[in-house]
């Protein structure tokens, strides 16, 4: 199986899709000459031509909105924001037009979009700039958010994002863009609303996405050293949420951790806490906790930033909390 | 900040203790859990253990020492950190006493050093005996005890403020088998005393002291008894040998009064002073001699329990008991007890009342005496019952028709598995 970064198995996605379905187009801030800020969408202009990868102004709530009326009337657009942050600017386009079109015309007009870009902090880039919008659009009835943490996941989810006929929010990871993993060739569907062990244990779950998978993997390695034995599930769709898989889990391993790049209040580790003490409730052995990034905007200063964030070492003190180890 | 660790109240009726043996040495490195010291209670020798995380600093008495309860013993910290004079011999007023006494406004620092000491429902007694309210446990620990029929409250909690936690259950003394699953009520019923009550009540404590106690003696024909333990013994289905020798004679009366006190409610209950609680749950206590003097295991819902969990339970129970390795959980909540002094070869005696149980029955020994039977003397092999009664509780003939049941049971002992 070939390693890729995560960038070019989303370019391999977006390559296959566009080939496949003549009606899918990639259309955002430097798409095309530029082959994208994050050159997720190199080779794509010489391949499919100026109408099917499309350079627009810097005008957010613009070509959202170009996209949703696209999909409306039968294309199959793929809306690249060059990071979540700037798509705070035409979350009117996602919320209220295509989280709501197929409700309010009675099933008869969807909306099967793809809206997509890097989410979450990088490095230094500031408070506006460092921001985890998970929550913000999983709130919203008529979404669906995926957020992959691994190359094949980015594919396989990218894939049937594009095939899906909901609107959808996918949401890559800045840091992620250079991680490498093996992505199998050609046709790799990773079904959405599916989550994903992505270690097993049976002592402790610690459930996570995008960025935080890797944190999660690295502690749960040490705890390994310590005879902690980690149940690591990936959500990948945080929208629908894979009770399923959740509630397998924590049932085996009666204790749970929940982490998260973004804020605490409200967060996505809210509502998968709510889900596991309602659903689960006689199988815990311990408050589930969560750890998240810091109640903050970010900071800009570098150790300022490293404090905010969620890293291995709080993972692993969460951890030996639920399994009542310090 | 060091963190002190007091005597704490390892028994219901602990005012304090000896502390035996320093299991952790100063500068020894401590873990939440682990055992500090032996210390020996008014009833058995139990394991003071951590509340807190840290370094041994200082052993502040010395083995061998007699500890009012909620004194501070030692004091746990960082490396290095220094133990203040007065933080090392200072008792903490109130904190961990078995009486529950309103705590003092806690200063600003006592609150922060809260979360590291323990509540009072987790000082190491059962998480019920420690602060007398709702038991603290963690959902799975409930269902755990639920599935296995263990008794939450005779649990030492190990997570924080004496949280039951699964690992608990996994370390508590071998579980009996599961109850049968019967209808699920509550434990007990509580009546308040009646007038005529009230009145028997203060006429008879004026008349013979504060328990006005009163005896009723019987004889059973213990033939039948004989004939079923000796086939249990020797002729018994399944099992070693070994294992059917251990059904004695006290585990068959043990059953028997059991089963006969279901059947006389009014026999199995405590004296509240201004109610009286009848138990649903028949819990008997069986008075052990060890070297020291006298102590009363308590088999719970003997009623439930087959004879051969009885006879398990209760060689358990009262080897343990000799060896004083008993827990405060053990001994305590019996509905009803149970002296045997046949194996003394004493034929008779009167049994002293432990309150705030209503009735106990001293046992004697069987022994082959002559009596009537059927116009012809003939010798047959006797056991002669003493019932102490606690008459602000039982009246004479509800005691009687107590004992005629056990009497009927024990004289036919196959009423007992109908």
């Amino acid at each position: 199986m070939p390693t890729l970064t995560y960038r070019d198995a989303l370019n391999q996605a977006l390559r296959e899709e566009m080939q496949r379905d003549p009606e899918v187009f990639l259309m955002g801030e430097e798409v095309g000459v530029y082959q994208g800020a994050y050159k997720v969408s190199r080779g794509l202009l010489e391949e499919f031509g100026p109408m099917r990868v499309v350079d627009t102004p810097i005008t957010e709530l613009g070509f959202a909105g170009v996209g949703v009326g696209a999909a409306m009337v039968g294309l199959r657009p793929v809306i690249e924001f060059m990071t979540w942050n700037f798509a705070l600017l035409a979350i009117d386009q996602l919320v209220n037009s295509a989280a709501k079109m197929r409700y309010m015309s009675g099933g008869q007009v969807g909306v099967p979009a793809v809206f997509r870009g890097p989410g979450g902090a990088a490095l230094q880039l500031g408070a506006q700039h460092s921001q985890a919008f998970e929550s913000y659009y999983a709130h919203i009835p008529g979404l669906m958010v995926v957020a992959p943490a691994t190359p094949a996941d980015a594919k396989g989810l990218l894939k049937s994002a594009i095939r899906d006929d909901n609107p959808i929010v996918f949401i890559e990871g800045e840091m992620l863009y250079n991680l490498k993993g093996e992505v199998p060739e050609g046709e790799h569907l990773v079904p959405l609303g599916s989550a994903d062990v992505k270690r097993a244990g049976d002592h402790v779950t610690i459930v996570c996405h995008s960025k935080t998978v890797a944190v999660a993997l690295k502690a749960a390695e040490q705890l390994a050293a310590e005879g902690t034995e980690a149940d690591v599930v990936d959500l990948r769709t945080i929208r629908p949420l894979d009770a399923g898989t959740i509630l397998e889990s924590v049932t085996r391993t009666h204790r749970c951790v929940v982490a998260e790049e973004g804020w605490p209040f409200a967060g996505v580790g809210a509502q998968v806490v709510d889900t596991i003490q309602r659903e689960a409730f006689d199988a815990l052995d311990a408050p589930i906790l969560r750890v998240t990034g810091a109640d903050v905007p970010m900071p800009y200063n570098k150790h300022l930033e490293r404090a905010a964030k969620v890293d291995p070492a709080r993972v692993i003190a969460a951890v030996k909390q639920v399994m009542y180890l310090d | 900040m060091p963190t002190n660790v007091v005597m704490e109240a390892l028994s219901p009726t602990m005012e304090e203790g000896r502390l035996v043996e320093w299991k952790k040495q100063e500068g020894e490195a401590v873990a939440v859990g682990d055992v500090l010291a032996e210390v020996e209670t008014d009833k058995a020798v139990m394991e003071l253990v951590a509340r807190t995380g840290g370094t041994l600093l200082k052993q502040v008495v010395a083995a061998g020492a007699t500890v009012p309860v909620s004194q501070v013993v030692a004091v746990i910290g960082q490396p290095g950190e220094a133990v203040a004079e007065a933080q090392a011999t200072e008792p903490a007023p109130g904190r961990n006493h078995p009486v529950s006494m309103p705590p003092a406004a806690p200063a600003e620092a006592e609150s922060k050093r809260l979360p590291s000491r323990p509540a009072p429902a987790g000082n190491g007694a059962p998480a019920a005996a420690g602060a007398g309210g709702r038991v603290k446990a963690s959902p799975l620990a409930r269902r755990m005890a639920a599935e296995r029929g263990i008794d939450l409250g005779a649990i030492t909690g190990s997570g924080p403020e004496g949280r039951v936690i699964a690992r608990d259950l996994e370390r508590a003394p071998a579980a009996p088998a599961p109850m049968p699953a019967g209808p699920v009520g509550p434990p007990f019923s509580e009546v308040p005393l009646t007038q005529i009550r009230k009145t028997i009540a203060r006429r008879l404590t004026q008349s013979i002291g504060p328990i006005p106690t009163f005896y009723l003696t019987t004889e059973a024909d213990m033939e039948r008894a004989w004939e079923a333990r000796d086939a249990l013994v020797n002729g018994g289905p399944g099992g070693s040998g070994a294992e059917r020798q251990k059904v004695s004679f006290n585990d068959i009366i043990i059953k028997a009064v059991a089963l006969a006190l279901r059947q006389h409610p009014a026999c199995n209950a405590w004296w509240q002073d201004d109610r009286i609680r009848y138990w649903n749950e028949v819990h008997i206590g069986m008075a052990v001699a060890i070297a020291e003097g006298l102590i009363t295991p308590v088999i719970r819902h003997a009623d439930r329990k087959s004879l051969r969990e009885i006879a398990a339970e209760s060689s358990d129970l009262a080897a343990r008991a000799r060896e004083r390795r008993l827990g405060p959980e053990e001994y305590t909540g019996a509905t009803f007890s149970i002296s045997n002094l046949g194996m003394l070869d004493i034929d008779e005696f009167t049994a002293v009342i432990n309150p705030p149980e209503a009735g106990i029955l001293a046992v004697g020994r069987i022994a082959p005496r002559p009596v009537a039977l059927d116009g012809a003397v003939a010798v047959r092999r006797r056991m002669r019952l003493t019932m102490s009664c606690d008459h602000r509780v039982i009246d004479g003939a509800t005691g009687a028709r107590f004992l005629q049941t056990l009497t009927a049971m024990l004289e036919n002992p196959l009423a007992m598995v109908w």
